[in-house]
């Protein structure tokens, strides 16, 4: 792993926002002929963006190395940013995303481990941090330093399970254990706050016995001040709330319950595409929730 | 007869020979007290948290270990079901899942506790091996074939004395054949084998031949054994604490299916009702589980036969 700098130098932060524009471009073509979750894909881009390439001791030579570090993607269904950061950084083939839910790989809605890179599958949500919390049980029992990082959903904290798992983790001292919650405060059909209110959720997680962080989840410069040093406090489990917006990067999706899941035509896909890039307004008249 | 080493003891001793052996629980440590000295970090009680355990399982899993997880068999078995069939069913990780005071063995806790539908919901995931020793002599002998199998498993735990004098060694999908004659076939498993044997003795005195087959394993089951009770057979009879649905009966059922048999067939189980809450041996009696009443139901089942012939 290269050492995290103290700053992001201008060249690094062009160099991470070009790789992120890359994925986000990857997750709008997932979003058609079956369509995918564009929503969360593209609130949790950079996250995954930054942890992958500045952040994580992983890479595609060091996937069976048991001193590695492990992101797990709970929520699952932000799957296509995880595919798509994974390819560009070689985990495995861009080409394998042209498959994307055909039986001819296994490229569906949600995570599995046929992708190399991809450490555990989900789908159902609020599992991942007690598998976490195994593999963060099982480095320490072997004297590791790698740490296990699980990607969560803001939604996905409605579960019981994971109040369980936050608990049972800060008893444990998991201070190997890294919750990134992206907080884009919208769940499949609602704000979060109108259904299952989580504020204030920093104060919970603290109170739940882990060191929390917030921060901008879109911004480099934040996210390296957030993971540069590790763990938050010693001898607890770390919290960063990523604070995000579902839909990022492309206006005509941005901070909308309705661009949960969305399949587009191939001309909506192209316009979005050009969106992204700074063009004009994609201008989609049709409503965009798919129901699932 | 030998005193067997407690499950404990058992439990210790493979520990000590294979480094990746972990055990877990969700706060139900009454069986296995003296773990947490033996094993140091590699003990881990959650607290009340299946789900959390189940998951942490799964997680331990895919580093190398094999975690032998223990909690109520009703909370494990239920309250986490959905962490079982996804986090360790899905990938096929070897999760052993220890179930402790299941079918009649909760006694007096009430429905709460009482696991009559363990069998059926852990044999409906796939490759989810499934055991149910009799008592602790065969939990102790079948502990390191579970241990060892790469497959996830599901045990029910039993500290009882020995039922039978058991005759054949243990081995993953093999029945154990305790009496041989023709006439009527018992199937059985766990807890209720002791009445099951002392019925066919009772029979025996009354000129009724039977064969008893000890299941042993439910996951992958015996199906020879079973196919052989059923055609040297007049009568099958199944006994379980369990529901009828799902269990033993249900796998006879599959069986006959596949082999294109169709046996009469008596069912000796809770049905569709949770037990009355008491002390073992009273529940035996409440529920027409002892060996008598079992011998009669059978004797019922001949004669209405006869008398049908």
């Amino acid at each position: 792993m290269s050492a995290v700098p103290a700053v992001l130098v201008p060249g690094d932060e062009r160099e991470l926002e070009a790789l992120a524009l890359r994925v986000r471009e990857h997750c709008l073509r997932l979003a058609t002929a079956g369509g995918c979750f564009i929503g969360a894909s593209l609130s949790c881009a950079d996250l995954l963006v930054y942890l992958y390439s500045r952040v994580l001791r992983v890479s595609p030579a060091r996937l069976g190395d048991p001193g590695r570090d492990y992101l797990l993607l709970s929520k699952g269904h932000d799957v296509p940013a995880l595919y798509a950061t994974l390819a560009e950084l070689g985990f495995f083939p861009a080409e394998r995303l042209r498959q994307h839910l055909k039986t001819s790989d296994s490229v569906y809605w949600h995570p599995n481990r046929a992708l190399p890179g991809v450490e555990f599958h989900s789908g159902s949500l609020g599992h991942l941090l007690a598998v976490g919390i195994g593999i963060a049980l099982d480095i320490r029992l072997r004297g590791g330093t790698n740490r296990v990082f699980v990607v969560l959903g803001d939604g996905e904290l409605d579960e019981g399970s994971i109040w369980e798992a936050l608990l049972v983790a800060a008893a444990q001292r998991l201070d190997n254990l890294v919750a990134v919650v992206d907080r884009n405060g919208l769940q499949a059909n609602c704000a979060t706050e109108e259904l299952l209110p989580l504020e204030p959720l920093p104060a919970k997680l603290e109170a739940f016995g882990w060191s929390c962080r917030t921060v901008d989840g879109h911004s480099f410069p934040d996210l390296l001040e957030a993971f540069a040093s590790l763990p938050a406090a010693p001898g607890r489990p770390t919290a960063v709330v990523a604070r995000t917006v579902r839909g990022k990067g492309v206006p005509s999706l941005e901070g909308r319950a309705d661009r949960w899941f969305a399949n587009f035509s191939a001309a909506e896909v192209a316009a979005l595409v050009a969106e992204l890039r700074g063009g004009a307004s994609a201008g989609l008249a049709g409503p965009g929730l798919v129901v699932r | 007869m030998s005193a067997s080493p407690s499950y404990e003891q058992a439990l210790l001793a493979l520990a000590a020979e294979r480094d990746e052996l972990v055990v877990l629980t969700a706060e139900n440590r009454a069986h296995i007290r003296g773990v947490p000295q033996a094993l140091g970090p590699r003990f881990l009680d959650v607290g009340i948290c299946e789900q959390t355990m189940v998951g942490a399982a799964a997680g331990l899993a895919v580093r190398g270990r094999t975690p032998v997880v223990h909690a109520l068999a009703t909370f494990l078995t239920l309250r986490a079901f959905e962490f079982i069939r996804t986090d360790v069913g899905i990938p096929g990780l070897p999760v052993k899942l220890v179930g402790f005071v299941p079918g009649l063995l909760s006694e007096a806790n009430g429905p709460t506790h009482q696991a009559l539908d363990d069998v059926a919901v852990m044999r409906a995931i796939p490759g989810m091996q499934v055991f149910c020793p009799a008592d602790l002599e065969e939990l102790v002998t079948a502990l390191p074939a579970i241990l060892a199998s790469p497959a996830p498993a599901y045990v029910r735990y039993t500290a009882a004395p020995a039922a039978v004098t058991h005759v054949e060694p243990f081995a993953i999908g093999k029945a154990e054949l305790l009496a041989r004659e023709d006439g009527v076939a018992i199937l059985t498993y766990g807890t209720l084998l002791g009445e099951a044997d002392k019925a066919r003795v009772r029979l025996a005195a009354r000129g009724v031949p039977v064969r008893l087959v000890n299941l042993r394993s439910l996951e992958p089951v015996d199906e020879e054994a079973i196919v052989d009770a059923v055609r040297c057979s007049e009568l099958v009879v199944t006994i379980e604490d369990h529901f009828h649905r799902g269990g033993l009966h249900t796998i006879l059922a599959e069986t006959c299916l596949a082999h294109g048999l169709a046996p009469r067939v008596v069912g000796i189980d809770l049905g569709a009702s949770f037990f009355k809450p008491a002390l073992l041996p009273d529940v035996l009696a409440h529920e027409g589980l002892t060996a008598a009443r079992i011998a009669d139901r059978i004797l019922d089942a001949l004669c209405k036969r006869e008398a049908h012939a």
